[in-house]
């Protein structure tokens, strides 16, 4: 069984018809990449995955290993293993950073069945994945994403994808906006997080983070649908050719 | 277990539409007639076997509120009060005054049980220290009159004074005959005036000079019977150098009339005097219908009448279903300073009208006024504040920081400030912000993991945690809870 199965996903938001009959498979284990033009509907898509209430379905299917995802509610998703790292990660003033953490692994936790984290056994988690992503603990005390620079803003949400241990981990525009070594900080925290049980799904518009986190399958989006599937040599084609003859395709 | 994650466990273990303290306890009372009038008052004075001054000290009231009217300027809707069709006194038939728990009537121990005081267990643990909980003496008020107050011997030997009112009229007339209106004047207001004629019974602390308190004070309000209003009077005095911090509790059975709560609560400051005053009012707000509920219309009023005296008020407003409420400082006192945070929750049909007034009359004065209003359902929510400093206020500072945050879009957020400096050295500072939880961030919360409950409690308590730090520790998490339960269903 695969571990994302998406068939025929039709959506749309405020009337507008966005996602028109995509077809996708991750089995676990493997790391998909999407490309696409910018408005061809990828952020749309990891929405949708991940349950925003203004996307609405029109059709369509997605199932994370077997269960039909559509039916539950955000935070069921996210217990039952979905991972959104967002494009453009949320400012919570007056929430520091840790609490908003132990919060979140705790509610997850208990949805899975598991003991919540005791205080020392959740900061000593905390401080090791924090340290591999280069992440200071003044920044876990600052109330979360509020000032954070763009580079901390993604570091935090690949904290946030290490803490809760998900089974299909969905990245939109993750390198979007990092300098050439926080970069590298990122995709190695997401390469650390490979793993057979697991698998990813990596939205970007530019090849170069596919340089650091290489793909097994290599999707192009367009208008809200996969138009082309490939091996990682297709990103370099992409970033040759740009996506000029897909900005008209489907 | 983070806060967070315990309310949302007492969240789950109560049931939504239901008010967790609107439970009623069957007791036997003993009633005034229905109605106001002169006998009313008479009947009131001679039950509690009050001295001729206090008698006429009501009767004057009384007369003067028979010329008054409601005050109509706040924001607020009330359905018309027939002040005739009320009780203005009701105490439990088995209890005439204070005792010791032995003697207190059983079923009432039960509902301060359930009410959450575990006054059993505090008069176990007067003889013992137990390491990192620290004590709280506790007056509990059951309608009319007070029941019950722990820790007397253990305050006493301090020379701290913490009872009844009524007790204190009996036992220190000078005191309470100094004191009493010297704050909020027995003609200040409305409501203030009518509590002066019919106030049954309260809290009444006099920290001696030097003295600082050894335990917190805290006195827990509850309304109980059918048509009663209650008009508990509340009077602090710490004198020069002394310290109190005292908290209020307050709930209220769920009933489909609405009922009238009237307080008044004076506090005074000698010199070098301070006094932290904390509430956490959680009358029953009324139905999701907007039916019933509390009107809380009370007078609260701080004079810092010494030299480098302080008073602060720290309030977390979560019930009733009209709040009309500005405890104040009178910064009479030069370098003195007043405080106030505020915390004020409206959900459903209710409706808040609340603030403070700080009053800067002497020299080189301070206040600090942090206000947080929630407002969610179909609630009106208002933050009416006066700063004002007299001519020979110099050096006169204020800073306020008022900030309201919606839930959902059909509630409504208010922010009313008068500032009014007459010294032109005075120099105040005025911030707001009104902001909405987005469904941006409670999608974000809830993509972690988070339930809609879950998210909302966790943002709104970061909105309010800069007030919550100022609330006793013991009260803190207490009150987080109830923030959490009173924004139940607020989003959906
Ligand atoms: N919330 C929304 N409201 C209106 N239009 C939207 C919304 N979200 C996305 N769209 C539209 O849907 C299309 C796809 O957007 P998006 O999924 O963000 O594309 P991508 O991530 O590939 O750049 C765009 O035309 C965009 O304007
Ligand atoms: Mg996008």
């Amino acid at each position: 069984m695969a571990l994302l199965e998406v068939r025929n996903l039709q959506a749309r938001v405020e009337d507008k018809e966005i996602l028109r009959g995509l077809d996708l498979t991750v089995k676990a284990g493997e790391v998909h990449a999407i490309m696409g033009p910018n408005g061809s509907g990828k952020s749309t898509l990891s929405y949708v995955l991940a349950g925003k209430s203004d996307y609405e379905v029109t059709g369509g299917t997605a199932t994370l290993e077997g269960e039909d995802l559509l039916e539950l509610e955000p935070d069921e998703r996210a217990a039952k293993g979905l991972f959104l790292a967002f494009q453009y990660p949320i400012e919570i003033p007056g929430v520091a950073s840790m609490t908003f953490l132990r919060t979140a692994v705790n509610a997850v936790r208990k949805k899975r069945g598991d003991e919540e984290l005791s205080t020392p056994d959740f900061l000593r988690f905390v401080r090791e994945k924090a340290k591999e992503l280069n992440i200071h603990q003044d920044m876990l005390k600052r109330p979360v994403n509020v000032g954070f620079s763009g580079g901390e803003k993604k570091r935090n949400e690949i904290l946030q994808m290490s803490l809760l241990e998900p089974k299909m981990c969905v990245l939109d525009e993750t390198d979007s906006g990092l300098d050439i070594d926080a970069l590298k900080i990122v995709a190695d925290g997401v390469n650390r997080l490979r793993a057979k049980n697991r698998g990813f799904l990596v939205i970007t518009h530019y090849q170069r983070l596919l340089d650091h986190i290489v793909p097994d399958v290599v999707h192009v989006m367009a208008k809200g649908k996969i138009v082309r599937t490939g091996g990682p040599e297709l990103a370099h084609e992409l970033e040759a050719k740009g996506y000029a003859a897909y900005e008209n395709a489907a | 277990m983070p806060a967070v994650q315990e309310t949302v466990e007492r969240v789950k273990s109560i049931d939504v539409d239901q008010y967790k303290y609107g439970f009623e306890t069957k007791i036997e009372s003993d009633r005034a007639p229905k109605g106001l009038d002169e006998s009313t008052v008479r009947f009131i004075s001679a039950k509690k076997n009050e001295p001729e001054w206090l008698l006429e000290w009501r009767l004057e009231a009384f007369r003067r509120w028979k010329t008054m009217s409601e005050p109509d300027w706040a924001r607020v809707k009330i359905n018309p009060i027939d002040y005739q069709d009320l009780y203005y006194y009701s105490a439990p038939k088995t209890t005439a005054g204070p005792k010791s728990l032995a003697e207190v009537d059983p079923e009432l121990l039960k509902t301060y049980e359930k009410l959450g005081i575990p006054l059993r267990e505090q008069e176990m643990l007067a003889g013992v220290a137990v390491e990192g909980r620290s004590k709280v003496a506790v007056d509990a008020v059951f309608d009319s009159v007070s029941v019950v107050t722990t820790f007397q011997e253990e305050l006493k030997k301090a020379g701290v004074i913490f009872g009844s009112i009524s007790e204190a009229v009996k036992n220190h007339p000078e005191l309470v005959r100094k004191y009493l209106g010297s704050v909020v004047p027995v003609t200040d207001n409305f409501f203030a005036t009518l509590n002066s004629a019919v106030f049954s019974d309260g809290s009444f602390v006099y920290i001696p000079k030097g003295v600082r308190c050894p335990m917190e004070l805290s006195t827990y309000f509850r309304i109980n019977e059918r048509n009663t209003g209650q008009f508990e009077r509340t009077l602090i005095i710490a004198d020069e150098g002394a310290y109190v911090s005292y908290l209020e509790g307050c709930t209220a059975p769920q009933r489909d009339e609405n009922q009238l709560h009237a307080a008044v609560v004076e506090l005074v400051a000698l010199e070098g005097a301070e006094i932290k005053y904390s509430t956490v009012q959680n009358w029953y707000p009324g139905d999701s219908a907007g039916k019933g509920g509390i009107y809380n219309f009370v007078t609260k009023r701080g004079d810092c009448r010494g030299n480098n005296s302080k008073i602060s008020w720290t309030q977390v407003e979560t019930g009733s279903a009209i709040t009309w409420k500005y405890p104040s400082c009178i910064l009479r006192g030069d370098n003195s300073q007043g405080e106030f945070y505020s915390i004020a929750i409206s959900n459903g049909h209710q409706q808040v009208d609340s603030g403070t007034k700080m009053i800067h009359l002497g020299k080189n004065t301070s206040s600090r006024i942090i206000s947080k209003g929630i407002a969610a359902g179909v609630s009106q929510n208002t933050y009416r504040g006066q700063v004002s400093a007299h001519r020979k206020a110099s050096n006169a500072r204020n800073f306020t920081n008022c900030d309201s945050l919606l839930i959902g879009d059909k509630c409504g957020a208010h922010t009313t400030p008068y500032i009014e400096a007459k010294n032109s050295s005075a120099v105040f500072e005025h911030e707001a912000t009104t902001s909405k939880i987005s469904d941006e961030m409670l999608f974000y919360c809830r993509q972690r993991g988070l339930s809609a409950e879950e998210a909302v409690a966790l943002v709104v308590n970061g909105f309010v945690k800069d007030v919550l730090q100022h609330l006793p520790m013991e009260f803190a998490v207490e009150a987080q809870k109830l923030i959490a339960i009173s924004l139940e269903g607020s989003v959906g």
